[in-house]
């Protein structure tokens, strides 16, 4: 039976557990005199009886899902001749997936070893018989759990406790999940990356200075030894990321100034939406809009005035990505803004300043860490961007500041690495792993001190 | 006396002239703030008028009408009954035939070559499925209207440009063709229905959306039913029952750090720990749901804790005051209040997971997939992806294909936030 049916008749069961549940509860209620002799609301023993029809039953079938391939996988292994073990993880991969296809009759069995099609029987055999057993056990279980919870009912269990108490666990359960996230995130790219500088040195990838990924396949191969050196990949980031600011923060922080500070209700009532139509719109658009239209023509403009400008120049890439970041920073600039006390406007106004001595003078000085703390955030941003760069910005690794030129970045190559398929003990591989870690600490420490600056900044006013 | 009003008069004259220079100032300084939104609303417009003036052209594509002639022969068909031969029959052939009978003046074999090129070899396929369903068209004739190669498609379409028609990849032989085709009214553009129903094909004629847009269907349908009750539930947790403590600031400061984690570091994850720890398959929609509902997580119990924070204590006491459990509290009263708030959120984190794409690349969806996806388990594109996937083609028709699909992906976010706006302004009451 599919985990889909199964999951569907364990969701009938748990229902009617609900159902009988309650039902029980009233019936025991009507001799008393009433719902009111019962401990708890009726609804409160239906639900102790679902949940104990429902959640061991659950929990089993996720261990089951869980470890039920590896467990196959390691009876089929076992279970083959001496001459056939797999010795390294390599060949057990291939050896699991030929028998894999085999049984699904992706492949024909007259081409292949014969024990391999015994094998291929056994695991179909294996798969059945553990289906069924989880079947059966998840439904067993099931029952028995909203039997027990139903022979129980009486009108002094404290259901509305226990059921409260689940609730609760459930709720803090949910709310671990962030943290999960955060470690399975660390955990994973710690993991491979540690494996990556098994291969080279943390020294080589931190201040390299050559990046070509391409690792030889065979040992007599020229001109593939493959090299680690990240800084050209961290100068292309911080170039691109450079010229996204010098487009984001003037215009961004202006226009939130303007909007704040000047504009009538009317036009910040249309002009504010618009702008952040630029936040809603999907990365993969604005790459689009660089590569096919803003690239072309910078290219078009340099050759008109005689400069070579490459067809992906960090300038295209970095404005796109600039204008991106515009409502990021004109809305985070908006809100410290509009958090100065109006007290301070009136005394600098009172004093003769004009409105935008007022705002240079009074208003900007007193909402600078928010501000702060604003752009180092869209700077995380900018570093993190991937889809505007993949599609933009080239591949080679240039050690270059001028923006004219091609430069590669941290995120376009942890997607040239990975994309298609890959082999999980190369160091190319590995190599988008030791990126991404660089790249998850990098912006965590930029969120951390943003955030601790707009926070500290926000205690003197409120 | 005298040399007071003089020294009276200069001062006036100084803070005349300094006057002068400060309101200079402050009409620079307005001025910038003007250019600044101007230009952020250039942005917009050049944005999406580009879009759009690309991508209009590919909801109609060009069809020829041609008459067909279902000859067993041509067919290699010696009974309608074997589903084996109506497989592998020359459908192809027959297309041929009919554009050699239209056009018997090329008959040199380098120009029957080039002729071949006028109609989409997609089309054989069409014409089988004709075939299939109406067996008594065999030996008859028909007249249909036919999908052209993309090549025909963006020649005819470029004819009436300014800077002249694209002729890079088409011959002279199939520029004359597509002459006669127009006198004769035998050519014309029609609603792109491929592009509607079809999933994604290499020849651009026959490339559709609607399997990316199943796709994303099921991504998204994934990514709902994970994170909006998880998100809701942490919501309430850490506003109601968590007790303020370390622990608590831990995952609170954990929680605003997620939200600005680089979304690609979750396809990283996505990879390390759902394909290669788990064993989930690649390019499926339940990899890419799982994804992008830890990425958007954060964003739901952010929203969801601001809409619960809205509901004002007073309910509150009075609920515990009649005796209601701090559950119930929740439950009856608190939950309920909040849920406006929280369905926005919730829609403003789907039209947030509906454009990402760059997780997505992580786990293989970027997969080349023609089948339209038949459930969260099938291999699948999203159309995001799909829009990456494209404009990396080479063939000039897919410029087209891509921002048609990107103003189909436009579309729907714009729904799904203009909704949410009229959500929060419908629903959301003020206290």
């Amino acid at each position: 039976m599919s985990t889909i049916n199964l999951l569907l008749i364990l969701g009938a069961l748990v229902v009617a557990a609900y159902y009988l549940g309650y039902g029980r509860s009233l019936q025991m209620a009507k001799p008393l005199g009433g719902i009111r002799h019962l401990h708890s609301l009726p609804f409160y023993y239906g639900m102790r009886a679902a949940l104990w029809c429902g959640i061991p039953a659950l929990l089993l079938l996720a261990f089951w899902l869980m470890f039920d391939e590896p467990i196959i996988s390691a009876a089929i292994i076992n279970g083959l001749p001496e001459a056939l073990k797999p010795q390294t993880s390599a060949e057990e991969n291939l050896v699991l997936s030929t028998v894999r296809n085999l049984a699904t009759g992706a492949l024909s069995a007259d081409a292949v070893d014969p024990a391999l099609v015994a094998a291929s029987d056994r695991f179909a055999e294996l798969n059945q018989i553990g289906a069924r057993l989880s079947t059966a056990g998840v439904l067993s279980l099931a029952v028995i759990g909203g039997f027990v919870a139903w022979a129980k009912i009486s009108p002094q269990v404290r259901a509305r406790q226990q059921v409260e108490r689940i609730f609760k666990a459930i709720l803090l359960l949910c709310s671990l999940v962030a943290i999960f996230t955060t470690v399975g995130i660390l955990l994973s790219v710690l993991f491979e990356s540690l494996r990556f500088f098994q291969a080279v040195p943390v020294t080589e990838f931190l201040f390299g200075t050559e990046w070509s990924p391409q690792t030889a396949i065979r040992a007599d191969q020229v001109g593939s030894s493959g090299s680690f050196g990240a800084i050209p990949l961290f100068v292309g980031t911080l170039l691109i990321s450079f010229i996204a600011m010098l487009v984001a923060v003037p215009v961004g922080l202006m226009s939130a100034i303007y909007l704040a500070e000047y504009a009538s209700g009317r036009v910040r009532a249309y002009a504010k939406p618009t702008l952040e139509i630029l936040a809603g719109v999907p990365t993969v658009v604005y790459g689009f809009f660089a590569a096919l239209t803003v690239a072309p023509l910078f290219r078009d403009m340099g050759a008109s005035v005689g400069l070579s400008v490459s067809s992906e120049s960090a300038l295209a890439a970095g404005l796109v990505m600039g204008v991106m970041i515009i409502p990021f920073v004109s809305s985070l600039a908006d809100d410290v803004i509009n958090a100065v006390p109006q007290s301070l406007r009136d005394g600098s106004l009172g004093l003769g300043a004009t409105h935008s001595e007022t705002i240079k003078k009074v208003i900007f000085p007193a909402a600078l860490p928010g501000i702060v703390g604003g752009v180092l955030l869209a700077v995380s941003r900018a570093i993190g961007e991937t889809m505007i760069v993949v599609m933009a910005a080239g591949l080679a690794a240039n050690l270059t500041a001028n923006p004219l030129e091609t430069v590669t970045t941290i995120t376009v190559q942890i997607v040239t690495l990975l994309v298609g398929d890959q082999e999980f003990d190369s160091p190319k591989t590995l190599a988008a792993f030791a990126l991404g870690l660089m790249l998850f600490v990098v912006t965590l420490a930029l969120n951390f001190i943003a955030l601790h600056v707009v926070r500290k900044y926000r205690e003197q006013y409120d | 006396m005298n040399n007071t009003t003089e020294q009276q008069h200069q001062i006036a004259e100084r803070v005349a002239r300094g006057l002068k220079r400060r309101y200079r100032a402050e009409r620079r300084f307005r001025l910038y703030g003007i250019l600044s939104i101007a230009f952020g609303l250039l942005a917009v417009l050049v944005l999406f008028t580009d879009i759009i003036s690309k991508g209009a052209g590919a909801f109609r594509q060009t069809y020829v009408q041609l008459t067909l002639q279902y000859d067993a022969d041509v067919l290699g068909i010696s009974d309608i009954n074997d589903e084996r031969q109506l497989a592998l029959a020359d459908y192809q052939g027959v297309i041929n035939q009919a554009l050699y009978e239209r056009f018997p003046q090329y008959s040199s074999r380098k120009d029957k070559r080039e002729l071949k090129k006028v109609i989409s070899n997609g089309e054989g396929y069409e014409i089988r499925d004709r075939l299939v369903a109406n067996p008594s068209l065999l030996n008859q004739s028909e007249t249909l209207w036919l999908v052209t190669d993309d090549d025909v498609d963006t020649y005819y379409k470029s004819i009436g440009d300014d800077d002249g028609a694209f002729t890079g990849r088409v011959s002279e032989t199939i520029q004359s063709v597509v002459g006669e085709l127009i006198d004769s009214g035998d050519i014309d553009l029609r609603l792109n229905v491929n592009f509607f129903t079809r999933g994604d094909s290499r020849e651009p004629e026959q490339a559709g959306i609607w399997g990316a847009a199943v796709g994303s269907f099921f991504t998204l349908l994934i990514t709902l039913a994970l994170s909006f009750p998880i998100g809701v539930a942490a919501a309430i947790y850490l506003e109601e029952f968590a007790p303020r403590n370390r622990w608590t600031d831990i995952i609170e400061v954990n929680i605003n750090n997620l939200a600005a984690v680089p979304s690609i570091i979750f396809g990283l994850l996505g990879l390390a720990i759902f394909i290669n720890f788990f064993g989930i398959p690649r390019s499926v929609p339940i990899v890419g749901g799982l994804v992008l509902t830890l990425m958007t997580l954060p964003t739901i119990i952010i929203s969801s804790r601001a809409a619960i924070k809205a509901v004002p204590p007073s309910i509150r006491e009075a609920a515990i005051g009649i005796g209601a459990s701090p559950m119930q509290v929740v439950m009856h009263h608190v939950l309920p209040l909040a849920m406006p708030g929280m369905l926005t959120g919730a829609i403003i984190g789907m039209a947030q997971a509906l454009g990402e794409t760059a997780p997505l690349l992580m786990i293989g969806m970027v997969a080349f997939i023609v089948d339209i996806p038949s459930g969260p388990a099938s291999p699948a594109t999203v159309l995001p992806v799909q829009i990456f996937l494209w404009a990396d083609s080479p063939e000039r028709a897919f410029v087209e294909k891509t921002s048609a699909a990107i103003m189909v992906l436009l579309t729907f976010l714009i729904i799904m936030n203009a909704s949410a706006v009229w959500l929060r302004k419908r629903l959301e009451r003020r206290w």
